[in-house]
C-alpha cells in the first residue's frame, strides 16, 4: 500500500441551475489577459451539446486518453506512435481556435465617438485574433439551453448508439448542464503526453499542474487530455489550465468556482487513495467495472490500518483528520452517489458528478399517476426525461445500473424524507430498498440539502 | 505496440526521468512533484492583492448579493461573492453565496470602452447654448432663447440619437442642466419637469439623490412597478398591499411548490438553491411554463401551458378544489381560515336587471340596513355577514369603517368573537335565483353570458347571497337543486371552469390538472397551509395578467396557505422590499419639508405623452361586459375620468402652470382648492391631460439615473423617438379613425413630435438612453460609491462601498445632483425666489381619503350636480386633493443636504401608522453634525451619501427598534390586539451603516411589512395578519376575492374569470398567429427575462456577449423556424405595426410552436444592422410594442383601491402582442 491524498471534488448536477457563475468568477480570476481570451478553465455545457470546444469527447477524432491494449497494458490514445514524433511540430490532433471559439470584442468606444452621422451608432465585433470585422457565429458556450439544438445537440457525441432513445422534439425536451474544469486525475494522460516533463502531479495533494518554466509549447498535453482541460496561451507559447486554485487551497479556501458556485454544489475535499493500485485499476479490461475499480483504490480513511500507512508516508494528521470528513469521500464511497465523469478515458479522473433527476415524462403525467406516491417512487425512474443511458455513456461508460442506483437513492431520500418533513413516522422500508439505513439517508439529506459551508469543503 | 514504438515512447516520456527532480512513476504514467512554490509563481502573483472591499451591484435586481471586490495595485481585479451572511438557521441552507454570472462579470465596466469618463452634450445643442449664453449672458435666458426658437430646437432635437456627442466641462453642463430646470419651472411650472430612477431598494441613497431634488423643485417622480408591468394589480385588488412576499429562504418551509411562470435558476439565480434544496426534504415540485425553461428541469413535472392561458388552469385547479374539498367535503381547516381571513362568506347583493335576471352587484354593508350598526361611524364601510347559528345579518369588525374614526378604535381586528359567519346560503336550499354571469373565453375576448343559480337569503328588499357561493357558480361547481348551465362534469369541455374546458385553452391534460389540484389541496390540509407558488413575469406582463393571478391566488387563498411560513402566494418580478421603507420615503420624497409630493404613474405618462393613445383603437367598450358602463368611451376618456375624479396622479396637471395657479387664487382672495374646484367647474381650467398635443400642457425635461428607459422598459419605443425625442421612429401604426377618438379629450391636427426639451442622463457606460440623450453625465459605478441594499429575497441589510474613488470625472449619484441644485439655487436667486405651488394629489391609500367613493358607485362632476352619475367637484372627495406648498428655489441645495423641519412639527406616517421622530431627528444631529445657516440651520446634514444612508436607517423600523415597537404600539390602539412584543426583542437596537460594512444585518419586524421575523423565523407575509389577526388593507379588511366597484362590475370582473389573452387580429389587424405571408409567419411575441443581463445592464458585457450569441438574438422553434427556412444563427427580421426589429434566430427544440422569445433589454448598441425594411438601425425588443390600457387599473378612491405611488395603476404591459419573423434576405450592412 503506498498511500497518497488527492484534493478532489464532487459536483451535484441535480442542483445545478446552469448559470454560468462559475465559469465568469474562475476566468475573472485567472484567464482575463491575453493569449486566454479563448480559455475557461472552468466551462459549463448545456448536455445534450457539443461541449467546449466542440465535441471534445469524439476521442476516434482527438485521441485523446489512454486504451487499453490487447496485452492489457494501457497506453496513449495518440502516444506512443512513430507518427506522432515525426509530426510534434505539427500536432494535428488538435482542436483548432474554431472548435473553441474565436474570441472577440466590440468597437464601444463608437458609442461614444461617433460624429453626427444618420443613423444610431452601434459596436460591431471584431475578432481578438485578426482585429478585423467579424460575424460571430460560435462562442463559449454557443449552444446554451440547447440553442440550435437541431445543429448541435443532435451531433452530441454521448447520443451515438442511443438515438432511438432520444428525440429532439418539443415534447420530449430534457437538459442539464454539465459544469467542467480539470479532473486532476490519478492517471493523468496530459502529463504522460508532456515530452518536456512539464506537467506534474503535485505529491502533497495531487493537483496536477503545468511548470511554466518547463513548457515547451509542445501541446500534446491538448491532444492528450481527453477533457480537453489544457489551453495553449498564445501569447507565452504555453499550456495553461486549471490549477484546483493552489494558491487558495494552500491557505485553506476553496476554489473560486466552488465558493461562487450559487447552486450550492460543489464539494471539496481529500481523498486518500493506494497509488500502487492505479496502474491496475486503470487497465482492467471492461470498461464498466472501471468506475468499481477506482473506488477501490481509494482507502478508507476511518481504517486504522491506513491512518498508519499514512502516517508513516508523511501525511500530516490533520490531513488524515481532513479525509475523514471528506464529504467528497462520503459522496462517492460512503453513499455511493457520486460517478466519474468518462472512465473508459481510463485516466481515473478526480472530479466526480451526482447525476441529475428530472422531470418525468408526458406518459406518466397523462395517466394522473402520482410520481411522489410511494408505488410509483422507482418507476418513475424509468420515466424521468433524462434517458438514464445518456447519463450512463457520461459517467459510467454507458452501464446504466450505476446511474439507476443512484437515481434510485435520490428519489427515496426525497420520498423519506416527506414524512419527516410533515411530522409523520419516517418509513424505514424506503432507504432499506436502496440499501441504506435511515441514518445514513438523513445524514445524506444533510450533506446533500442543507450543505453548510463547513460541510462542502 | 511495436518495439520501435515502445521504444521512442520511452525515451519521449521515460526521458523525464533524467530532466526532472521530480518522481516518475514506473510504469512512466505519472510524474509525481513535491510542491510547485517556484514552478507557478505565476499563479501565485495573479491571485494576490491588496484588499478586499464589499459591495455590490444596484438597480432592477432582486439579488441584493454581497460582494467581494478585490483590489491590487489601486485596480479593481474581479469581484467574488461574500459569504458572511447571518445563519437562516441550523436546520437549513444557508444564504452564501449569493451572486449571479451578470454580478460576477461587473468590475469589466470599471475600465471597457463603453464607461462613460466625462460629460457629454449633444454637439449641436453645445454650438447653440454657447452662442445663446455668448449673446444673453444669463444661462436662464440663453437656454428660453433655444427652446423658444423653433428652428433651434427642430436642429437638436432631430439630431438625438445620432452620434455627435462631445465632450464638456462639469461647470458647463450643470449650468446647462439647471439653466433648463429654472427657465422650465419659471415658465411652465415644476410639473413639466419628470425624473425617472426604477426600483430603489437596491440603491436607496442614489435613488434619493435625484428624487430629493425632483420633489424639493416640485416635480414628479415617475413610478416603475407598474410601468414594468411588474405590479400584480391582484394584490391591491385582493390584499390591499402592493405585494409581499417571502423570503427566498421560506421556499425551504414548503410542503408543495409551484413554479409558475417564474423561471427561478434564470432571475432568482442566487435563490434557486432554496428551491433545488427544498426538494430533498420532499417538497414536490411543479413547473408551469410554455418552454422547456431552465426551471423545469428541477421539476417533478412540467405543465406545458400555451402562452397566456395560465387564468384557465388556475380556474380548472380552482373548480376541483372547490368541489372536492367544499361541496363534496367540509374541511375545518379551510372553513375556519376562509370564515375569519378572507370575504367568502361577506354578503353581496343580486341586482335584477331589466330583462328579469340578476347579476352580482355591491356588498351589503352595515349602512344599508336598519340595524344596529346601520347608524355607526363609516357605516357605509362595514360590511356584512349572515351568522350560521342564529341567521342574524352580523357586521364583523375589521373593515376599513372600523380603521378610520374614534368609534373603530380598539375594534380593527379580525377577532370574530361570537359570530360564526356563513359560508354559504345553500342549506337545503332556502331559496335560489339565477345569476348572469360573464365569461370571455372565446377567442375574440368578448363577452358572452350564461346563468348560473345561486342560493340566496331575504335581508329586507335585498336578495343576498355569498362571495363563496357566487363563486362556485362562477367556477361551475354544480349543487343539488340549483338551476342554471352546469357542467355535465370534469370531462365536460362546454364551459368554464372544468377540467377539460381548461384542456381546450391551455393545452394541459384534464387529468393532470386534477390531479394537481387534488394534491395541492390535500398538502395544504396534510401541513397545515404550507404550499406555494412561485409566479412571475410570464403570467404577470399580460394585459389581462390581474385576472389570471387572482385565479391563481384563489388557490393560495381558500386553502388556508396565505400567511403562512411555507405557504401562499411568492410573486418574484420588479417586487423589491425596500425594507427601510420609511426612511427612504420621507427622505428621497423630501418629506421632511414639503407634503404631499408628485408621484405620477408612469404607464399614464407616457400612454399620454408619446402620443400613443392616438394610435389606440382598443376601445374601452372592448372591454365591458355588456353593462355598457364604458359606452363610447375610449381609454384615453377613462384616463381623463379617473384624473379628474382624483382616483389617478397626472402630471402635468393642469393647463396652466402650478405656479401661477397659487397666483391666481390670491389675487382671486380664494383658497386654493375651492379656487382650483370653482375654475373647473366654470370651465376656466382644465386637466392637461385632456389637451395632451398642446404645448401648454407638455413635460419638458426628463432626467434619468439607474435607468436606461429607452433600452429597457419604454413600451412603444418607437413613439418615444417621434413623439418625446422628435428623431427617427420606424412605427407605421395609423392613429385611429374618428369613430375611435377619445371624446372628452381634444384632438389636435397634428400630435407633438419632440416635447421634451431636455433629456439628461446619468449613467456609467453608454446605452439606448444615453444615445438619445442631450446631456450624458458620468456616473460612478457601484464599486465607487456607498449606499445600501436590501430585498425581499433575503432578510438582511448591506452595503455598497467604493473600491476605488470614481475615477476621471465621474461622481456617484447623489454628488451630481449636489452639483446641479447648487447650481440650480444660484440661477433661482434671480429667476424664482420664493414661490407658491399648486399641487394636485389623488386620493391615497391607507388614509380616510380611501373612503371617497360609496359603494364604488361612479359618481362624476363634469356631469353637474343634477345628472344622476353628477355630482359637484369637491377637492379630497370627488377630485383630487389641492395642497399649496411654499418652495423657496434659493435654498433648494441647503434642504437637499439637511434634514427639513417636518419630521418633528407633524412626525411621519407610513402605511396608516404615525411616529413621532423627534428622538431619531436629534440623534442624527449628534451622529451627521448640524447645519449652519441657511434653510437648514439647526437641522441634521444629510450631505454626504452615508449621513442620507444612516438617515434612512434611524427614520426605518426595520432598522430601528424603537421606531418599529412605538409603531406596533399605535397600532395596537386601533386594532385592540397586541403587537408590540413582535418588536420588542430588539427595542434597543439600531443599524447604522456602519453595521451594514461589517456583514450583511438582519432586519427588525415592523409594521412597515406584514410578516413576523420575531425570533429568527424566516419572512412570510401577513403572518402579522393571520397570527395576531391585524386587517388586511381591504374593504372588508380581510382577502377579498369580491371587487364590487362600478368599473369592476361593469367590466364582468367581480370574481376571477378567465380573460385570454388579447386579439390583436381583431384589435389591430395583425396577421392570426401561424399565418404565413411575404413577411414570414405570425407569432406570439414574448420578451422574458434574459439569461446573460439584469435588464439592459450585462448584455454589452463581454463575458455575457462570449457566453452567449454576442448580439441580439430570438429564441424561435424549430417547427417556426423550418415553416420559413430560418435556421440557427441566421439574420432575421421581425415586423409589427409598432416597429422593426434585426436580430440573429436561435433556433430550438425547447420553444413551443407558435412562439418566439426576444430576451428583453438587449439594448440597439451590439452588432445590430440596419434593418432590410427601412435602411436605419434596428429597434429593441419594445420596438414592437405599444402601451395597453386596462381601464379597472384606473379606479381610485375606492378602499384598497385607492392610489400610491407603485401601489395600484394601470400596467406597461408587453406580453400580448404578436409580431411577423421572416429571414432576412439582403445584405447585412451597418
Amino acid at each position: 500500500m503506498r498511500v497518497m491524498s488527492q484534493m478532489a471534488m464532487v459536483m451535484n448536477l441535480d442542483k445545478c441551475i446552469g448559470c454560468h457563475t462559475c465559469s465568469v468568477t474562475c476566468k475573472q480570476a485567472w484567464t482575463n489577459r491575453a493569449g486566454t481570451e479563448y480559455v475557461w478553465f472552468n466551462n459549463v455545457e448545456t448536455r445534450p451539446g457539443l461541449g467546449y470546444p466542440r465535441t471534445y469527447e469524439d476521442q476516434e477524432e482527438w485521441q485523446g486518453g489512454w486504451v487499453r491494449k490487447p496485452n492489457g497494458r494501457i497506453a496513449l490514445r495518440a502516444g506512443g506512435r512513430l507518427k506522432k514524433l515525426l509530426t510534434i511540430f505539427s500536432n494535428p490532433k488538435l482542436p483548432s481556435i474554431q472548435d473553441y471559439y474565436e474570441p472577440w470584442t466590440y468597437d464601444y468606444e463608437t458609442l461614444l465617438s461617433s460624429p453626427q452621422t444618420d443613423t444610431f451608432p452601434v459596436a460591431r465585433p471584431k475578432s481578438l485574433i485578426s482585429g478585423k470585422d467579424m460575424n460571430v457565429e460560435w462562442s463559449a458556450n454557443w449552444d446554451d439551453d440547447l440553442g440550435g439544438s437541431h445543429e448541435h445537440a443532435a451531433r452530441d457525441v454521448m447520443l451515438r448508439g442511443i438515438e432511438d432513445k432520444v428525440k429532439l422534439e418539443f415534447e420530449q425536451t430534457f437538459m442539464f448542464y454539465l459544469p467542467r474544469i480539470c479532473e486532476h486525475c490519478l492517471n493523468p494522460s496530459c502529463a504522460a503526453s508532456c515530452p518536456s516533463g512539464a506537467i506534474y502531479k503535485r505529491e502533497e495533494d495531487g493537483i496536477v499542474l503545468v511548470d511554466q518554466d518547463r513548457c515547451r509549447g509542445w501541446r500534446m498535453c491538448v491532444s492528450g487530455c481527453p477533457y480537453k482541460k489544457i489551453y495553449f496561451n498564445h501569447k507565452t507559447g504555453k499550456a495553461e489550465k486549471c490549477t484546483f486554485c493552489y494558491p487558495r487551497i494552500e491557505v485553506g479556501i476553496p476554489t473560486v468556482c466552488a465558493e461562487t458556485c450559487v447552486g450550492r454544489l460543489r464539494y471539496i475535499g481529500l481523498v486518500l487513495y493506494d497509488a500502487d493500485k492505479v496502474l491496475e485499476a486503470a487497465s482492467i479490461e471492461d470498461e464498466h467495472d472501471l468506475y468499481d475499480a477506482q473506488r477501490a483504490c481509494f482507502l478508507d480513511p476511518e481504517d486504522p490500518d491506513v491512518q498508519r500507512a499514512a502516517e508513516a508516508a508523511g501525511i500530516p494528521a490533520d490531513w488524515i483528520e481532513a479525509a475523514r470528513k471528506s464529504p467528497v469521500w462520503a459522496l462517492i464511497n460512503r453513499y455511493e452517489v457520486a460517478l466519474p465523469l468518462h472512465p473508459e478515458y481510463r485516466t481515473m479522473p478526480m472530479v466526480w458528478y451526482i447525476p441529475p433527476l428530472s422531470p418525468v415524462v408526458d406518459v406518466i403525467r397523462d395517466t394522473g399517476e402520482d410520481a411522489e406516491e410511494r408505488g410509483n417512487l422507482f418507476a418513475a425512474i424509468d420515466a424521468l426525461r433524462i434517458p438514464v443511458e445518456y447519463l450512463a455513456n457520461l459517467f459510467t461508460a454507458g452501464d446504466p445500473e450505476p446511474v439507476t442506483r443512484v437515481l434510485k437513492k435520490l428519489a427515496a431520500m426525497r420520498s423519506y424524507m416527506r414524512d419527516i418533513n410533515l411530522g409523520r413516522e419516517p418509513d424505514e422500508s424506503i432507504p432499506a430498498a436502496v440499501g441504506m439505513s435511515g441514518e445514513d439517508m438523513y445524514e445524506m439529506f444533510r450533506l446533500l440539502a442543507i450543505a453548510k459551508y463547513d460541510e462542502r469543503y | 505496440m511495436t518495439d520501435l514504438e515502445n521504444q521512442l515512447q520511452k525515451a519521449l516520456i521515460g526521458g523525464r526521468r533524467f530532466f526532472t527532480k521530480a518522481e516518475v512513476s514506473d510504469d512512466l504514467r505519472t510524474l509525481h512533484k513535491h510542491g510547485g512554490r517556484q514552478g507557478d509563481v505565476f499563479y501565485r502573483d495573479r491571485w494576490s492583492h491588496d484588499k478586499v472591499v464589499r459591495s455590490t451591484h444596484g438597480v432592477n435586481c432582486t439579488g441584493s448579493c454581497s460582494w467581494k471586490v478585490y483590489v491590487k495595485d489601486g485596480i479593481i481585479t474581479w469581484e467574488a461573492q461574500q459569504t458572511d451572511y447571518p445563519s437562516a438557521g441550523p436546520d437549513r441552507p444557508e444564504y452564501e453565496p449569493r451572486g449571479c454570472p451578470r454580478g460576477a462579470a461587473f468590475s469589466w465596466y470599471t475600465y471597457s470602452p463603453t464607461r462613460v469618463r466625462y460629460p457629454y452634450v449633444r454637439g449641436v445643442l453645445l454650438d447653440l447654448f454657447r452662442a445663446a449664453k455668448q449673446q444673453y449672458g444669463d444661462p436662464v435666458v440663453a437656454w428660453g432663447s433655444i427652446v423658444q426658437d423653433e428652428e433651434k430646437a427642430r436642429a437638436y432635437k432631430k439630431a438625438r440619437g445620432k452620434g455627435g456627442l462631445v465632450r464638456a466641462s462639469w461647470d458647463e453642463v450643470a449650468e446647462i442642466v439647471a439653466a433648463a430646470h429654472v427657465y422650465t419651472v419659471k415658465r411652465w411650472g415644476p410639473d413639466r419637469i419628470a425624473g425617472f430612477s426604477p426600483i430603489p431598494a437596491m440603491s436607496p441613497v442614489s435613488y434619493a439623490s435625484g428624487s430629493r431634488f425632483l420633489e424639493l423643485i416640485g416635480a414628479p417622480m415617475l413610478s416603475f412597478y407598474d410601468w414594468y408591468a411588474d405590479l400584480p394589480n391582484a394584490s391591491p385588488q385582493m390584499f390591499g398591499d402592493q405585494t409581499d412576499v417571502p423570503e427566498s429562504g421560506d421556499w425551504w418551509d414548503a410542503g408543495y411548490l409551484i413554479m409558475w411562470g417564474s423561471n427561478v435558476p434564470m432571475t432568482r439565480t442566487p435563490d434557486a438553491h432554496w428551491m433545488t434544496e427544498a426538494r430533498y426534504r420532499g417538497q414536490k415540485v411543479v413547473a408551469v411554463a410554455p418552454d422547456y425553461a431552465e426551471n423545469v428541469k428541477f421539476a417533478d413535472e412540467w405543465v406545458t401551458t400555451a402562452p397566456g392561458t395560465d387564468g384557465a388552469l388556475a380556474m380548472a385547479m380552482g373548480h376541483v378544489v372547490l368541489k372536492e374539498f367544499f361541496v363534496e367535503k367540509n374541511v375545518a381547516f379551510f372553513n375556519d381560515y376562509n370564515k375569519q381571513y378572507t370575504d367568502l362568506p361577506h354578503l353581496i347583493c343580486l341586482e335584477r336587471t331589466a330583462d328579469g335576471v340578476y347579476r352580482p352587484g355591491k356588498y351589503l354593508v352595515a349602512g344599508d340596513l336598519d340595524h344596529p350598526e346601520g347608524g355607526a361611524e363609516n357605516a357605509m364601510w362595514k360590511p356584512a355577514v349572515i351568522d350560521a347559528g342564529t341567521g342574524e345579518v352580523r357586521i364583523p369588525q375589521g373593515a376599513i369603517g372600523h380603521r378610520f374614526g374614534d368609534e373603530g378604535l380598539g375594534k380593527w381586528n379580525l377577532e370574530l368573537g361570537d359570530i360564526d359567519p356563513a359560508l354559504t346560503m345553500y342549506d337545503g336550499v332556502r331559496e335560489s335565483v339565477e345569476v348572469e354571469l360573464p365569461r370571455f373565453d372565446e377567442p375574440d375576448g368578448k363577452v358572452r353570458h350564461h346563468r348560473r343559480g345561486v342560493p340566496v337569503a331575504r335581508v329586507g328588499d335585498r336578495l343576498v347571497t355569498t362571495v363563496l357561493d357566487l363563486m362556485l357558480a362562477q367556477y361551475g361547481v354544480p349543487r343539488d337543486g340549483l338551476p342554471g348551465e352546469w357542467p355535465t362534469g370534469y370531462d365536460d369541455p362546454a364551459g368554464p371552469s372544468t377540467p377539460a374546458w381548461q384542456a381546450t385553452h391551455t393545452g394541459v391534460p384534464a387529468a393532470q390538472v386534477e390531479r394537481l389540484a387534488r394534491e395541492w389541496a390535500q398538502n395544504a390540509i396534510d401541513t397545515e397551509g404550507r404550499g406555494m407558488i412561485l409566479m412571475g413575469a410570464g403570467v404577470n406582463h399580460w394585459f389581462h395578467s390581474d385576472q389570471i393571478y387572482r385565479a391563481m391566488l384563489v388557490l393560495t387563498t381558500i386553502t388556508g396557505c396565505q400567511g403562512r411560513n411555507g405557504g401562499g402566494w411568492a410573486h418574484y418580478v420588479g417586487q423589491e422590499k425596500i425594507r427601510p421603507i420609511m426612511g427612504f420615503q420621507h427622505m428621497a420624497f423630501a418629506l421632511d419639508w414639503h407634503r404631499p409630493p408628485r408621484h405620477m404613474n408612469q404607464t399614464a405618462y407616457w400612454y399620454v405623452n408619446t402620443s400613443q393613445y392616438r394610435y389606440d383603437t382598443f376601445t374601452a367598450d372592448d372591454l365591458d361586459s355588456g353593462t355598457g358602463v364604458f359606452a363610447g368611451k375610449s381609454v384615453m376618456d377613462l384616463l381623463a375620468q379617473s384624473v379628474r375624479l382624483g382616483w389617478s396622479p397626472s402630471y402635468p396637471t393642469f393647463d396652466r402652470s402650478s405656479l401661477q395657479l397659487a397666483d391666481d387664487a390670491e389675487a382671486a382672495g380664494m383658497e386654493a382648492p375651492a379656487y382650483v374646484a370653482s375654475e373647473l367647474k366654470a370651465g376656466n381650467l382644465r386637466f392637461a391631460v385632456e389637451d395632451p398635443e398642446h404645448e401648454d400642457n407638455h413635460p419638458r425635461i426628463l432626467s434619468l439615473w439607474r435607468s436606461n428607459l429607452l433600452g429597457s422598459s419604454a413600451k412603444g419605443n418607437e413613439y418615444f423617438l417621434r413623439h418625446l425625442l422628435g428623431t427617427d421612429s420606424a412605427a407605421t401604426a395609423v392613429e385611429a379613425p374618428p369613430e375611435m377618438r377619445p371624446k372628452d379629450v381634444v384632438w389636435a391636427d397634428k400630435a407633438a413630435e419632440g416635447r421634451l426639451d431636455l433629456l439628461t442622463t446619468l449613467d456609467f457606460r453608454m446605452t439606448s438612453s444615453t444615445i438619445f440623450s442631450d446631456v450624458v453625465l458620468p456616473a460612478a459605478t457601484w464599486y465607487e460609491k456607498h449606499d445600501l441594499s436590501t430585498t425581499d429575497m433575503h432578510p438582511f441589510i448591506h452595503s455598497f462601498n467604493p473600491a476605488i474613488a470614481p475615477p476621471w470625472q465621474t461622481k456617484s449619484d447623489w454628488d451630481t445632483w449636489k452639483v446641479i441644485a447648487k447650481k440650480f439655487s444660484e440661477l433661482a436667486v434671480d429667476h424664482l425666489g420664493t414661490r407658491k405651488d399648486v399641487v394636485a394629489k389623488p386620493l391615497w391609500h391607507d388614509t380616510a381619503e380611501a373612503m371617497a367613493t360609496e359603494h364604488g358607485v361612479v359618481k362624476d362632476w363634469k356631469l353637474g350636480p343634477d345628472h344622476p352619475d353628477g355630482c359637484d367637484p369637491v377637492p379630497g372627495k370627488t377630485m383630487p386633493v389641492i395642497a399649496v406648498v411654499e418652495r423657496d428655489y434659493t435654498q433648494v441645495y441647503e434642504k437637499m443636504t439637511s434634514i427639513g423641519p417636518l419630521l418633528e412639527k407633524v412626525g411621519m406616517l407610513t402605511k396608516g401608522v404615525a411616529y413621532d421622530v423627534a428622538r431619531e431627528v436629534d440623534i442624527l444631529r449628534t451622529r451627521n453634525g448640524v447645519v449652519h445657516g441657511g434653510a437648514g440651520d439647526g437641522q441634521p446634514k444629510v450631505e454626504t451619501d452615508v449621513q442620507m444612508a444612516d438617515a434612512m436607517l434611524h427614520l426605518a423600523g426595520v432598522s430601528n427598534g424603537h421606531l418599529a415597537t412605538q409603531g406596533f404600539r399605535f397600532l395596537e390602539k386601533r386594532t385592540g390586539t397586541r403587537l408590540a412584543d413582535l418588536a420588542a426583542e430588539h427595542e434597543g437596537k439600531q443599524i447604522t451603516f456602519a453595521d451594514t460594512q461589517v456583514a450583511p444585518v438582519p432586519v427588525i419586524t415592523s409594521p412597515e411589512w406584514s410578516g413576523s421575523e420575531s425570533g429568527g423565523r424566516r419572512y412570510a407575509p401577513f403572518t402579522i395578519n393571520i397570527e395576531r389577526k391585524k386587517p388586511f388593507h381591504t374593504l372588508t379588511g380581510r382577502q377579498q376575492f369580491y371587487v364590487d366597484h362600478d368599473w369592476f362590475i361593469g367590466m364582468g370582473e367581480m370574481l376571477p374569470v378567465y380573460r385570454p389573452p388579447l386579439n390583436m387580429t381583431a384589435l389591430f389587424g395583425e396577421a392570426p398567429i401561424g399565418e404565413q405571408n411575404e413577411l414570414g409567419v405570425s407569432v406570439r411575441y414574448l420578451t422574458p427575462h434574459n439569461k446573460w443581463s439584469i435588464h439592459s445592464e450585462y448584455q454589452d458585457n463581454l463575458f455575457m456577449l462570449s457566453l452567449s450569441r454576442g448580439g441580439q438574438s430570438v429564441w424561435v422553434s424549430d417547427r417556426d423556424a423550418a415553416k420559413v427556412g430560418i435556421k440557427d444563427n441566421d439574420w432575421i427580421e421581425m415586423v409589427n405595426r409598432n416597429g422593426v426589429v434585426a436580430a440573429r434566430a436561435i433556433v430550438s427544440h425547447r420553444m413551443p410552436e407558435g412562439t418566439v422569445y426576444m430576451h428583453h433589454a438587449q439594448d440597439r448598441l451590439i452588432d445590430v444592422p440596419l434593418t432590410e425594411r427601412d435602411g436605419k438601425r434596428g429597434g429593441i425588443h419594445n420596438s414592437l410594442t405599444r402601451i395597453l390600457m386596462k381601464p379597472n387599473h384606473l379606479v381610485g378612491g375606492y378602499a384598497q383601491l385607492a392610489y400610491f405611488f407603485n401601489y395600484i395603476g394601470p400596467i406597461g404591459n408587453n406580453r400580448d402582442e404578436v409580431t411577423m419573423i421572416r429571414r432576412r434576405t439582403a445584405k447585412v450592412e451597418y
